[in-house]
């Protein structure tokens, strides 16, 4: 029974990371039609500009704070000079676009923070909690509490506000939204900025237990690519239930069968699943596919 | 016109080379490399290239090898081993190179083999896994410790203290993977039992489901982690949070302060095998290997301003065996550098005291590797 707590323990917690990351994933294909795959360096990006500013000695409250605002400035940056003068290409390139810019991201901290790996300090304290015979680090409550606060609080957010809706309805039919009054051009800058802020989040949140250095976007955008997939693009719930299935089963299979199918487990279910279901669990509505 | 033109130039094509025939008596000695300069390799090619650098500078500064200058070629390979092989042959016919030092990783290495072999120039790897050397190939030379030995290291360690059931968790990535090989392959014959074999990805966030698993296996003794760079530090914070407290071995892919640093006070009384680099000031005087360890590590630091670390020290070995190679040879006509390099005798390095043969093309024995434990947050000579 520890046994099955303490993998439980692990999966939510690699599963909330996988979901932040998903949703940055849902927040700019709702908004575009886009996958971005620049998400990955968001959350590198936030991790590591957190972690950078605290080993010179900022106060780590301070430290996260600049690194969300930097991290958002990048996002709203990437989309004045790489998405905004692509806007009429088709999806396809924008995507190509992104993933250009994930490069220079990556390169950039690359050339201007090192290579080397950086840890940052736990938020509360690195003393395990003792449940029931397994252990959860405080850092791990502060991952799935600010998860679940995110989450509200975009449900909040494009269910009540007029940004919010206009978001959506842009993300539902571009021109009708232009002809009703919604500045798209803003609503695309917006949700840049959001996805950006979202993912540094993330990554400051993880930085302290997983370490981060300047290719750790990499492998994270990936698996919140699949989790995004595995719930649904653009559905908030989906990427929660696809972040949190995929850490999940990945952690369950490490444990019960072998850690040598950790990675193909859950990447096999989610062929299954869009074999079965094309728009993942809890997908809704057509939007063109590429 | 256009035939006094022609003319000239063949005149010119007939001449020059025998112009230049006495010029090139004094050519510099090219060396060219392929390492891992960037990419999650990084922290291995990253002090190698830079150790390459400035002992190349330090040589030409005394007036080169034999009296030439050198010059370094390198290429960096992005730690993707597919793309050294491109890069070695580049070496080998755009920029001609007399001996090609690396491939920062096993995979690399092993991708550049077939074409030195076939080129036959002498090649002296950077990379840790036993197949570089076994079987000997005629021109594959190398100067880390192997993981075997790393292993043998850990094993007669743990015979000390009278432990012989291990659990091993290594990486997936190429040196993890040959590491676990090695460590179950010798792990019989030295009378040691590996009682759980778990795996992580070189990126994986967490591990706590690989040692929940071995926490849930009776009479497990010690916990063997075999992996490079960040990886291990995140098993070894997970070990410390699920509060298990066997004895903890690292392999020698960790031997570098940044281990200590991302790890914390998890890191405390984690043993090691690694070369004498690491505590050159904690060596005892008489430790033959003493002055060049000091003396590298001290023009190391005060070059970059960071710690040493023993990838560095590798290709430091690398560049000097080959320039002791050159001066016995008196040249560097390949096979005359070749035969010289296998006939390399008590040459003291970084890495050990090298004594290569036709047999052995690394020249190394278990005394190269020293048993280290993190106290305090630093690393200490266990004997």
């Amino acid at each position: 029974m520890s046994q099955f707590l303490q993998l439980f323990f692990s999966g939510t917690t690699v599963g909330a990371t996988y979901a932040l990351a998903a949703l940055g994933f849902s927040m700019i294909y709702n908004a575009s039609g886009v996958i971005n795959f620049a998400q990955g360096e968001f959350i590198m990006l936030g991790g590591m500009v957190a972690a950078v500013l605290s080993a010179a000695g900022v106060s780590l409250p301070l430290a996260i704070l600049a690194a969300v605002v930097v991290v958002t400035l990048v996002g709203l940056l990437i989309e004045k000079l790489a998405i905004e003068p692509a806007r009429d290409a088709d999806i396809t390139s924008i995507i190509i676009i992104t993933i250009g810019v994930a490069m220079i991201v990556r390169g950039a901290v690359e050339v201007t923070l090192g290579k080397a790996s950086h840890a940052l300090p736990h938020f509360s304290g690195e003393k395990p909690i003792a449940i029931g015979g397994a252990t959860l680090l405080p850092q791990s409550l502060w991952v799935m509490a600010v998860t679940t606060l995110v989450v509200v609080a975009l449900a909040l957010f494009f269910g009540r506000t007029r940004m919010g809706k206009g978001i959506l309805a842009t993300a539902h039919n571009r021109l009708a939204a232009q002809l009703v009054g919604v500045d798209v051009k803003k609503v695309l800058l917006a949700s840049f900025g959001l996805a950006a802020a979202l993912g540094a989040v993330g990554g400051i949140l993880i930085a302290p237990i997983a370490t981060t250095s300047y290719d750790a976007g990499l492998m994270l955008g990936l698996k919140g690519f699949v989790a995004a997939t595995f719930g649904g693009l653009g559905s908030g719930v989906g990427a929660i239930a696809g972040g949190v299935l995929l850490g999940l089963i990945e952690t369950m299979t490490a444990g019960y069968v072998s850690s040598a199918y950790k990675d193909a487990v859950p990447f096999v279910l989610v062929l299954v699943v869009l074999v079965v279901r094309p728009r993942g669990l809890f997908g809704l509505g057509s939007t063109d596919r590429v | 016109m256009k035939t006094l033109l022609s003319a000239a130039l063949a005149a010119i094509t007939l001449v020059s080379p025998l112009a230049l025939a006495p010029v090139q008596a004094a050519d510099p000695i090219r060396i060219g490399s392929v390492l891992s300069a960037t990419g999650p390799a990084a922290f291995l090619g990253d002090p190698e290239v830079k150790t390459l650098q400035l002992y190349v500078e330090k040589l030409n500064a005394a007036g080169g090898i034999a009296g030439r200058k050198i010059e370094l070629v390198t290429y960096d390979d992005g730690s993707d081993a597919a793309k050294a092989n491109g890069f070695a042959k580049r070496l080998i016919e755009d920029d001609k190179v007399d001996v090609i030092l690396g491939g920062t990783t096993t995979g690399a290495t092993m991708g550049m083999v077939p074409l030195v072999e076939k080129a036959e120039i002498p090649f002296i790897s950077l990379a840790g896994a036993v197949v570089i050397v076994e079987p000997v190939k005629k021109w594959v030379f190398k100067t880390p410790h192997t993981d075997r030995m790393a292993a043998e290291k850990i094993f007669a360690d743990m015979k000390k203290r009278g432990l012989t059931k291990l659990a091993l968790v290594s990486e997936t990535s190429g040196f993890g993977q040959s590491g676990r090989k090695e460590t179950i392959a010798s792990a019989a014959k030295a009378g040691i039992e590996i009682v759980a074999d778990e795996t992580y990805g070189p990126k994986d966030t967490d591990v706590t489901a690989q040692l929940t698993k071995i926490k849930g296996i009776a009479g497990v003794q010690a916990i063997l982690v075999f992996g490079l760079g960040q990886g291990p530090a995140i098993v070894t914070k997970n070990i410390a949070q699920l509060g298990i407290t066997l004895p903890h071995y690292e392999s020698h892919g960790v031997a570098s302060e940044e281990y200590i640093k991302l790890s914390g006070a998890a890191a405390e009384g984690v043993r090691l095998p690694a070369a004498a680099l690491i505590v050159a000031d904690a060596l005892p005087a008489s430790d033959p290997q003493k002055p060049v360890v000091t003396g590298y590590a001290k023009a190391y630091t005060e070059a970059f301003k960071s710690e040493v670390s023993t990838f560095g020290g590798h290709a430091y070995d690398a560049l000097m065996i080959y320039a002791d190679a050159v001066k016995r040879a008196g040249s560097t006509d390949k096979p005359k550098v070749r035969d010289a390099i296998e006939a390399t005798k008590g040459f003291v390095g970084t890495g050990g005291v090298v004594n290569m043969s036709a047999t052995d093309h690394m020249g190394l024995d278990l005394s190269a590797f020293r048993m280290l434990e993190i106290k305090g947050g630093k690393w200490t000579l266990v004997d």
